[in-house]
């Protein structure tokens, strides 16, 4: 505390008006209950967080369910369609089927792949081993790299001719490597190796997890005489549980989300294989500027990602093991 | 013929054998480790390698067959000639400018809320608290369109409002991390100061927040990171090249493609630095943050 004493007590000064503005709802009002000026408070303190969720989130949410019912674009204005753009969605828009089927092969292809690998990476940083902390900075460093700089780099490593996994493919003898983003079957493919590059931030959630699980559970395990694998089955796997559970649920949603690299690396293509549910979305309320019809992919969206969250959620209760949890 | 001693020969013979197994296999397992470690990390590497090697090759050699992994002559001009194309120092004070008001924005809003929640009792709490929670887990396309719509009347548009605004009035995500530390800090602590005379907000000021600096610190590094990566919402918001960041700026760059692969690439690299500087210097704090929540920046 070597704060100069003119600087604190300007600060206390500021600190005595900001309680004063603060307070002066409750004086105003002229109650003086401490119970109802605790709460007055209370409610001060949290007034920004209500207007950005009335407005932001309830509000926008509201809006935005009704503008799926509705056409609404710049030149119409809004009118009424009732479940029309539904409708379209599912059964007139040949693009729909496809961002949705595009999605889900990423998300079923890239959620288990990456949710594995930061186990497998995890266990092997969890073993004691020279220089632990620099791999495990190694291996998180990727994710803290921007989309759009993973996707300028990644693009670079697929290029078909000159990138450096076609060059190595061609190193070990293999003739006609795929054009990765430039072919409708491997731009997925490449979008799911892809991804695997940011398992970095699941390890470290593992690792944490790991940490956690107390050694005398290991001691017991060994004592009655279970190998290393039977270790890994019977005590890592259970209480590592909850993290695996954590981190699903996590990439589910975020892989339904994927934007930026189909948006950089190949515009939704080539032949629209990789179009996602974002990129649509953003064609039709930002290019095209159909707001409506925009929103309803936006419901669909959220209901997918909602009904995925509660599936994982049920499915839990059968391999989700909680200390404290009684045995059934 | 002697057999008993033949048998516990055996015997010694075959413990011995087993004994020894387990060593080298202790050895084995050991090393396949480190090796697998050690690959792994060296595939982790690769793309970021491949990215500075590439931004210091001459235009020829970016796509040369079989790559040239150090090149000759180190091109440094690669990173002085876009940087002055596209004006990437406006970028970055763009860029710079923004984190820093979101971040000082959301520290503000999302302390004193978290506040509450930890500490103040008043009608409703369960409730208010619930939006939160549910808040965290809602795919921000929902609320997309409307926000935009809402924004873009305001005349928000190539301001920097719309990104500025919603986070200053709180973040779910911060609003939810801090109030899970201040739960951890002592409520004795509060109830000294309060018989010292301290008021609610003086408890807040003078107790909960001085011993909050690493969430703080935490709330602060995700706060910079995320704006600094983020793409979408200064896609849609920013249309002119002077209000732009730096990730949307790189994006253009990379899209007028002038022919230089290379320069791409050590606009890339710049653009990367900056993170990993933060994150080098953040390290254990960021590490703790993430750990603490579960979710990433």
């Amino acid at each position: 505390m070597n704060r100069t004493v003119p600087g604190a007590i300007a600060e206390r000064e500021a600190e005595g008006v900001l309680e004063r503005v603060l307070a002066l709802p409750t004086q105003v009002i002229g109650w003086r209950k401490p119970a109802t000026r605790e709460a007055i408070f209370a409610y001060v303190c949290l007034s920004p967080w209500i207007v950005h969720f009335v407005i932001l989130i309830a509000g926008a949410m509201f809006v935005s369910l009704f503008l799926s019912f509705t056409k609404t674009d710049l030149l119409t204005g809004t009118k009424w369609l009732g479940l029309g753009n539904y409708k379209h969605l599912f059964f007139e828009d040949p693009l729909f089927p496809q961002a949705l089927k595009v999605t889900a092969i990423y998300s079923f292809g890239s959620v288990p792949l990456t949710t594995t690998l930061a186990l497998l990476i995890a266990l092997m940083l969890n073993q004691n081993i020279k220089l632990r902390g620099a791999w495990r900075t190694l291996y998180y460093m990727p994710s803290i790299v921007s989309g759009v700089a993973v996707s300028i780099i990644w693009a670079w490593m697929f290029n078909p001719r000159f990138g450096l996994i076609n060059a190595a493919l061609k190193g070990i003898g293999i003739a006609n490597p795929p054009r990765w983003i430039f072919s409708e079957e491997w731009a997925l493919p490449a979008f799911i190796l892809m991804s695997l590059w940011g398992a970095g931030s699941n390890m470290l959630l593992y690792l944490a997890g790991l940490q956690g699980i107390p050694t005398p559970l290991y001691d017991a395990a060994k004592v009655d005489g279970a190998n290393a694998f039977q270790r890994l089955l019977n005590v890592t796997l259970p209480m590592l549980s909850p993290t695996i559970f954590f981190n699903l649920i996590m990439n589910v949603i975020g892989s339904f989300q994927i934007f930026t690299q189909s948006y950089i690396m190949t515009q939704g293509g080539p032949n629209n294989a990789t179009l996602t549910m974002v990129l649509f979305l953003y064609r039709k309320a930002f290019q095209q500027f159909r707001h409506g019809y925009a929103s309803s992919i936006a419901w669909v969206l959220f209901g997918i990602i909602m009904a995925l969250t509660l599936l994982v959620l049920r499915s839990s209760a059968l391999w989700v093991y909680y200390e404290g949890e009684l045995a059934k | 013929m002697n057999v008993p001693s033949e048998i516990t020969m055996e015997r010694a013979r075959r413990l011995a054998v087993e004994r020894w197994l387990l060593l080298a296999g202790q050895i084995l397992g050991k090393i396949g480790v480190h090796l697998i470690v050690i690959t792994g990390a060296f595939f982790f590497t690769l793309p970021f390698a491949w990215m500075v090697s590439t931004s210091l090759k001459q235009g020829a050699l970016v796509f040369r067959i079989p790559p040239v992994w150090i090149p000759p002559k180190l091109i440094w001009s690669n990173y002085v000639i876009p940087w002055t194309m596209e004006n990437f120092s406006l970028f970055y004070r763009n860029t710079a400018i923004i984190c820093t008001l979101c971040v000082l924005g959301t520290m503000c809003s999302s302390t004193l809320v978290a506040y509450a929640f930890a500490r103040l009792r008043f009608p409703g709490r369960g409730i208010v608290f619930l939006t939160v929670l549910a808040s965290l887990m809602l795919p921000g396309q929902v609320t997309l369109i409307p926000t935009y719509v809402l924004f873009s009347r305001l005349g928000w548009v190539d301001t920097w409002l719309p990104l500025i605004v919603p986070t200053s009035l709180g973040s779910a995500f911060h609003i939810f991390l801090l109030r899970q530390y201040f739960m951890t800090i002592s409520r004795e602590l509060d109830d000294a100061a309060k018989i010292d005379g301290c008021s609610l907000l003086g408890i807040f000021f003078r107790i909960i927040l001085p011993l909050s600096r690493p969430a703080l610190g935490v709330v602060g590094i995700f706060e910079l990171m995320y704006w600094w990566n983020n793409f979408f919402t200064p896609l849609i918001y920013l249309n002119r090249p002077e209000r732009m960041t730096i990730s949307i700026g790189l994006r253009m760059f990379q899209t007028r493609d002038e022919g230089h692969l290379e320069w791409t690439m050590a606009m890339t690299v710049l653009s990367v630095i900056p993170l990993i500087i933060v994150f080098f210097i953040a390290q254990r704090r960021f590490i703790q943050g993430i750990v603490l929540t579960g979710i990433k920046g």
